[in-house]
């Protein structure tokens, strides 16, 4: 579960169109990373696929994906975004809400009432995000009394906590210092057992640690595509060449 | 040998000791009319003790005066148009900064505030010929036929009454409600909004959740500005609300409010304790607006408090 398959997909802010047409097919229970320069459309990408994108006022998609076969245009936007979790550049903790309710939010809004369910898997989603350890006893605190990657943390177990099958991070670790990025990283390299995770990144090393296919944008193209160790050690185009070893971008 | 001090260090000098004088001005005349007032109203003070803040008698020709009809009115016709003000009010901004496309937003936003600058006489007049009429005729006696039985909407309409100044000091506080809750959710940051909808959440549950829960306390603040500003509404008031100082628990009933009833009586008050009186009125006004703000500063911060640790802004 979780394979996403990616048809020719078009995508405009207005008259500005920002992707050109990408095809790619996004294995499951793997971790695949994009990767290219800022404005090259990996952030309108990952949006696409939950369709977070068609949100903004004058969006616009063409193109296919399909999850598991199905094309995620076929169900509501409500229901693909409980299938297809996100995790935002900055943390997003609801700051009126304390750190067992924002991981429960999503639950509450399918409806789940009954305090066992809750509780159970806000300390499920808590250990799978690698934060219980540290909040158990403090659930009742606000979830903005956290630190920076703790709150991050917080926003993955509010985004797991829903039983996604695909998880996509936008640039997760952007806003956080090493040590809580490397945390990130190790909490995203376990969490590909469960889930697809589509990451993008604008930090090409954390891509080659914790990726297993890599695919380079470039100004709204998909350039490149393939397994992480072919696309950084012998990449087939030299565009990705270039950006690779640091000629731009 | 003493250093020279650069020049700019007076601008500073000067910056403080002249904006600390402002500071001070304010306070200084907020103490000062508090004071006066407290001066003036000493003999009615003297005269009825606590007595006047029960007092249901306002009779100047047998010099008795009494000040709970004209609590009374302030009190029901602010909370009859916080009722229907706040809701609305708070639709509108929620229409205005989650719904509407762009040019509808400027529209309508520049509408809303375009009724802050009608001249209060101006409605009043209104509601004398328009909606007195209105409620007296149709409205009241509609709502007398269906929901008699409660002792809210009992008795003869008239239209002018409490329910008229009740309305009128919706429509003037309405705006304020509006627009700055719509300024505060449209402060909440994008990423609150797609965190919801992240999670699968409808357009109203990332209301909710999104832009409602982040906002409350500026919701809160704005309702209690609206408020304020309906306790100390004078020329609209006296106009539609019958200048009678009865207590009925009926809104079809004649009434008087606190702001009015000085407006109307000083340049008549021909003997001390009667100008006393008035002053106490005004006295009581104040200390009631003093009150209201004080108990709106504490829910604010207890609501903006949210969970341990945690803050809002």
């Amino acid at each position: 579960m979780g394979n996403l398959s990616v048809r020719n997909l078009e995508a405009w802010y207005g008259a500005q169109k920002a992707l050109l047409g990408i095809t790619a097919e996004i294995p499951e229970k793997q971790v695949t990373a994009i990767i290219g320069p800022s404005g090259c459309g990996k952030s309108t990408f990952i949006r696409c696929l939950n369709r977070m994108h068609d949100t903004l006022p004058g969006a616009k998609v063409s193109g296919d994906i399909l999850l598991d076969g199905k094309s995620i245009y076929d169900q509501h936007p409500v229901f693909l975004r409980k299938t297809v979790g996100m995790v935002f550049q900055k943390p997003n903790p609801f700051p009126s809400m304390s750190i067992y309710e924002n991981v429960v939010a999503g639950l509450r809004l399918n409806g789940e009432r009954r305090k066992a369910k809750l509780r159970a898997a806000a300390e499920k989603s808590l250990r799978m995000a690698a934060l219980w350890d540290e909040v158990h006893d403090r659930l009742n605190y606000s979830g903005v009394s956290l630190s920076g990657g703790q709150q991050q943390r917080l926003c993955i177990a509010r985004a797991l906590a829903v039983e996604p099958s695909v998880l996509l991070m936008d640039e997760p670790a952007s806003a956080l210092d090493p040590i809580a990025t490397q945390r990130i990283e190790e909490l995203v390299t376990a969490l590909k057992k469960t889930y697809t995770i589509v990451i993008v990144t604008h930090n090409m090393q954390q891509a080659a640690r914790i990726a297993d296919f890599t695919a380079f944008f470039l100004n709204g193209e998909l350039v490149e595509f393939g397994p992480t160790s072919e696309i950084f050690t012998k990449p087939k185009d030299k565009r990705t060449e270039d950006y690779i070893t640091g000629r731009f971008g | 040998m003493k250093k020279k001090r650069p020049r700019a260090s007076w601008g500073d000098r000067i910056l403080r000791s002249a904006s600390g004088l402002t500071a001070v001005l304010v306070v200084g005349i907020m103490i000062w009319l508090g004071w006066e007032m407290f001066v003036s109203s000493r003999q009615s003070l003297h005269q009825f003790g606590w007595a006047f803040l029960g007092g249901r008698v306002w009779d100047p020709v047998h010099r008795i005066f009494g000040a709970l009809p004209f609590i009374y009115g302030t009190l029901v016709t602010s909370i009859v148009a916080l009722v229907i003000a706040g809701p609305i009010g708070l639709g509108v901004a929620i229409f205005l900064s989650e719904m509407a496309p762009a040019t509808v937003r400027s529209v309508v936003g520049f509408l809303v505030e375009l009724l802050a600058a009608i001249p209060s006489v101006v409605l009043g007049l209104w509601g004398i010929f328009v909606l007195a009429p209105f409620l007296g005729k149709v409205v009241e006696p509609w709502l007398g036929r269906r929901l008699g039985f409660i002792p809210l909407f009992h008795g003869a309409p008239v239209g002018v009454d409490l329910l008229n100044g009740g309305l009128i000091l919706a429509i003037m506080i309405l705006p304020t409600i509006a627009s700055i809750s719509r300024e505060v959710m449209t402060a909440v940051p994008t990423v609150q909004r797609e965190a919801a909808l992240a999670l699968g959440a409808t357009k109203w549950e990332m209301i909710r959740i999104g832009v409602l829960a982040y906002a409350k306390s500026g919701i809160i603040g704005s309702v209690i500005l609206g408020l304020g500003r309906a306790l100390g509404e004078t020329m609209a008031v006296t106009m539609v609300i019958g200048n009678m100082p009865n207590i009925s628990p009926s809104l079809f009933s004649t009434a008087y409010s606190m702001a009015a009833v000085i407006a109307n009586e000083f340049t008549e008050a021909t003997y001390g304790l009667y100008l006393s009186a008035l002053m106490e009125v005004g006295l009581i006004l104040f200390a009631i607006t003093l009150l209201l703000n004080i108990f709106a500063r504490l829910l604010v911060w207890s609501v903006a408090r949210g969970p341990k640790g945690g803050h809002l802004v």
